[in-house]
């Protein structure tokens, strides 16, 4: 199974969150992440989808998502032709034995702690799920408390804009 | 640079295909400017489109006004609270609207009146269980492209969500058996989302669309106006194909030796049979029709080899076996047609033309994919062939019509006389089509009799056969006969329904007398669920478990259905013997004044064959029980 990177703009309106996500159930599509927030295009969203499939089935993928009424627009986003990024917040353990330690290894991932207290720290991380995953190998040893991650971002290299085109044409 | 991949429902088609380069990004816009000028011509909000200036009024009377604007002609429905406010307007109203027994009777008339006229159907029910009772007609819809439009009254805005009375999220609930569904709590929006709801129903593939209506909306003032803008920017159906593909596909074609026309429903809901007539007789090739495409092409035709599938004929279903080259038109590879998909036609290729992008590779991979819809794709590609085949010639089919001739007069379609003594049901149906003639309509439950209704009447027009295919539900007959009857009130139209599926929907034949929809109902009663049985019979040792329903021979008769007709004010009449078949259907045939209901009472152990027994190839077909065709014979 490959990894596809969807990038999906919706028209801003009522269910179409759940649309997409029982389309998915439905079909027995298999969704890594969902990502959804507006953009630059009031009343128009993006949903990004990370989706693990075979070419026939991200096709079949593709073509049923763009059956749904709501749903604008449809781009795959490669990894070489795309920025595609993940943001983490993780609670770890570190009393003032280590504390030092866990810092120096989220300055080396360029994290941030963002939140400090007697026996833990909050680090925040963005960046592609692989560095994220490193990351957290690295803080694993020392006691992971809490996980929050978002779904994957992604937005296609170079001057074009996904919605210029998808307006013109709506 | 992006170099992101557009996706796109006409180059996705066109990507799979592989061998021809798939239209840049510049070449959708260029289709999607065709369609929109296509659209331009023909304004997306149905009916004349007379101009309403700014009018105040309620909303539930604009929801009236809307599919009066829309050229509604006809309504079935059952009011209850949440959709009470409409139907107040409505008894003003020039529509006619007919008030059925059951929910689910509404839904299954919506679509009956939709498949003979090519109209959108409409119902109306209430919130929750009326809503919910609406479930059952939208998925078959769903599953059979029928263009329907159902409004359902909701709840007010201010207590959805709370678990109020009658209160059923049925937005939710239909989501994923509807083309596009609306929850409406502002009553301005009454006006454009009854546009978007027709326009969505009608065009592209067609679909169940829902309109939910929060009772505050229908009860608000609006300002009404006509036509409203429709605004679905996600909604783009290509109708007409890519002409370099129609071109590729008639390349196939002049090279194929064993080329079949594999046509499905979607060349009825085009109306495209004129222009499926022209491609048979220039292509030569031999025509297969589905379940849902019978009366496409007709029955009668030379070139017709009958219905593929599990219960096909042994010519139809071997022709697609062994054919090189499949010329798919509005069909999708339905399991029941298919079987085995692995083993399904492996020598072919595959010309697959639809309007749903999404159907194209599904379960078989197209070799050369057309988007669009077959009424604009056939001609050009009967076009195509004839350009193709003066350039290289004609092919030569006659190895493959000598063998496919042979199949279709070795294994014809017919039946063994019970052992019991009964009637066999195929002779009382096949007498039914042979007395009432290919001008009637003829609509069928789920079981044996649907598929011995498929075979032994000869279908020679479209629009003249109804069941529900792919959502195979029991109790479609009735209620759907009765939408057809509304809808084509000139034509004699006969439910051939089961014992089982009758006392499913049968309250609907009140309806019928008082609203004078003088349907004809033939119960096939062979006193048990009939497919079932069949399947425990060859599968499961004959051991009945639960199929044995006492309405038939020799039972205690509960119910009787000649007392239940009268009692629903119907001409009833019970045929039990060969001899009187012909003068019953004749009896039936002259009245006209108010429904009939026959109870044939017919054998339980006639079979529908041939069958594909589930699980293996078409290729062992059995045209008989444990009989297949000895194929070395005829190669």
């Amino acid at each position: 199974m490959t990894r596809h990177t969807l990038s999906v703009l919706v028209e801003d309106k009522p269910g179409v969150l759940t649309r997409v996500a029982s389309l998915f159930a439905r079909r027995a599509f298999n969704i890594n992440s969902l990502a959804v927030g507006p953009t630059e295009v009031p009343g128009i969203s993006r949903m990004t989808v990370v989706v693990d499939a075979d070419g026939d089935l991200i096709e079949q993928v593709t073509k049923q998502l763009n059956k749904l009424i709501n749903v604008i627009k449809i781009v795959e986003l490669t990894p070489e032709s795309s920025v595609q990024r993940d943001h983490i917040l993780v609670k770890v353990r570190a009393d003032a034995a280590t504390r030092l330690q866990v810092t120096q290894a989220a300055d080396l991932f360029r994290a941030s702690v963002v939140d400090v207290s007697t026996d833990s720290v909050v680090i925040e991380a963005t960046g592609h799920p692989e560095k994220l995953t490193a990351l957290l190998s690295v803080l694993e040893p020392f006691g992971i408390r809490e996980i929050v991650q978002s779904g994957t971002l992604a937005v296609g290299r170079g001057s074009r804009s996904m919605s210029d085109r998808a307006l013109r044409s709506a | 640079m992006s170099k992101g991949s557009p996706i796109s429902p006409s180059l996705m088609a066109t990507k799979s295909a592989g061998a021809p380069k798939a239209p840049e990004r510049a070449d959708r816009t260029a289709d999607h400017a065709a369609v929109v000028a296509d659209l331009a011509a023909v304004s997306p909000v149905l009916g004349p489109n007379t101009v309403v200036p700014p009018t105040v009024m309620s909303g539930s009377q604009a929801i009236v006004r809307s599919l009066e604007e829309l050229g509604v002609d006809d309504i079935f429905g059952l009011p209850g609270g949440a959709i009470l406010p409409t139907y107040d307007p409505l008894m003003a109203s020039s529509m006619n609207h007919v008030l059925v027994r059951h929910e689910q009777g509404a839904g299954h008339a919506a679509q009956g009146y939709a498949m003979v006229t090519g109209r959108v159907g409409v119902c109306i029910a209430t919130s929750g269980p009326g809503a919910t009772n609406l479930v059952t007609a939208i998925m078959d819809a769903h599953m059979d492209s029928v263009p329907l439009v159902a409004i359902t009254g909701q709840v007010s805005s201010s207590v959805i969500g709370t678990d109020a009375f009658q209160e059923a999220d049925i937005v939710g609930i239909t989501m994923p058996i509807t083309k596009h569904s609306f929850l409406v709590t502002d009553p301005n929006d009454i006006p454009h989302v009854m546009a978007e709801a027709f326009h969505l129903a009608s065009t592209g593939r067609p679909g169940p669309v829902l309109v939910d209506v929060a009772k505050d909306a229908q009860v608000g003032q609006m300002t009404f106006s006509w036509p409203p803008k429709v605004d679905l920017p996600g909604y783009r159906p290509v109708t007409r194909g890519h002409n370099k593909q129609v071109r590729e596909a008639a390349k196939l074609i002049a090279a194929a030796s064993k080329p079949v026309l594999y046509v499905g429903g979607g060349v009825v809901k085009a109306h495209a049979s004129a222009e499926l007539m022209a491609l048979a007789e220039a292509t030569g090739a031999p025509v297969v029709t589905t379940l849902m495409a019978k009366g496409a092409f007709p029955d009668s035709h030379p070139q017709h080899m009958g219905m593929p599938g599990m219960h096909g004929t042994v010519s139809a279903v071997t022709a697609l076996q062994q054919s090189d080259l499949l010329i798919t038109l509005g069909a999708r590879f339905d399991d029941r047609v298919t079987g085995v998909l692995k083993s399904f036609a492996p020598h072919a290729k595959i010309i697959h033309a639809d309007i749903d992008p999404a159907e194209i590779s599904k379960n078989r991979t197209a070799d050369v994919p057309i988007v669009g819809s077959v009424k604009e794709i056939i001609p050009e590609l009967t076009e195509a062939v004839r350009t193709q085949f003066e350039a290289v010639g004609t092919p030569d089919t006659t190895t493959w019509w000598a063998f496919l001739n042979n199949l279709k007069e070795t294994y014809p379609l017919g039946w063994t006389e019970p052992e019991d003594g009964l009637s066999a049901p195929q002779r009382v149906i096949e007498r039914i089509g042979a007395l009432t003639g290919p001008e009637g309509v003829y609509v069928a439950g789920v079981g044996q009799h649907q598929m011995w209704a498929a075979q032994f009447i000869k279908y020679e027009r479209p629009h003249a056969w109804l069941n529900s295919g792919g959502a195979g539900t029991m109790g479609y007959a009735v209620p759907a006969a009765m939408g057809a009857k509304v809808g084509n009130p000139d034509r004699v139209v006969w439910a051939i329904d089961g014992d089982g599926c009758f006392q499913m929907t049968n309250q609907e034949l009140a309806t019928c007398a008082i609203n004078k929809i003088p349907i004809k109902v033939a119960v096939i009663n062979n006193s048990s669920l009939g497919m079932v049985r069949q399947w425990q019979t060859l599968f499961y040792e004959g051991r009945y478990s639960n199929t044995d329903l006492n309405t038939g021979h020799d039972t205690v008769r509960i119910p009787d259905f000649v007392k239940l007709a009268d009692a629903y004010g119907c001409a009833s009449f019970r045929c039990e013997r060969d001899e009187d078949i012909d003068a019953t259907i004749q009896k039936a045939l002259e009245i006209n004044d108010r429904p009939v209901v026959i109870d044939f009472v017919v054998s339980p152990n006639s079979m529908v064959w041939p069958m594909v027994p589930a699980g293996v190839s078409n290729d062992q077909i059995q045209f008989a029980r444990n009989m297949t065709p000895d194929w070395e014979e005829e190669d």
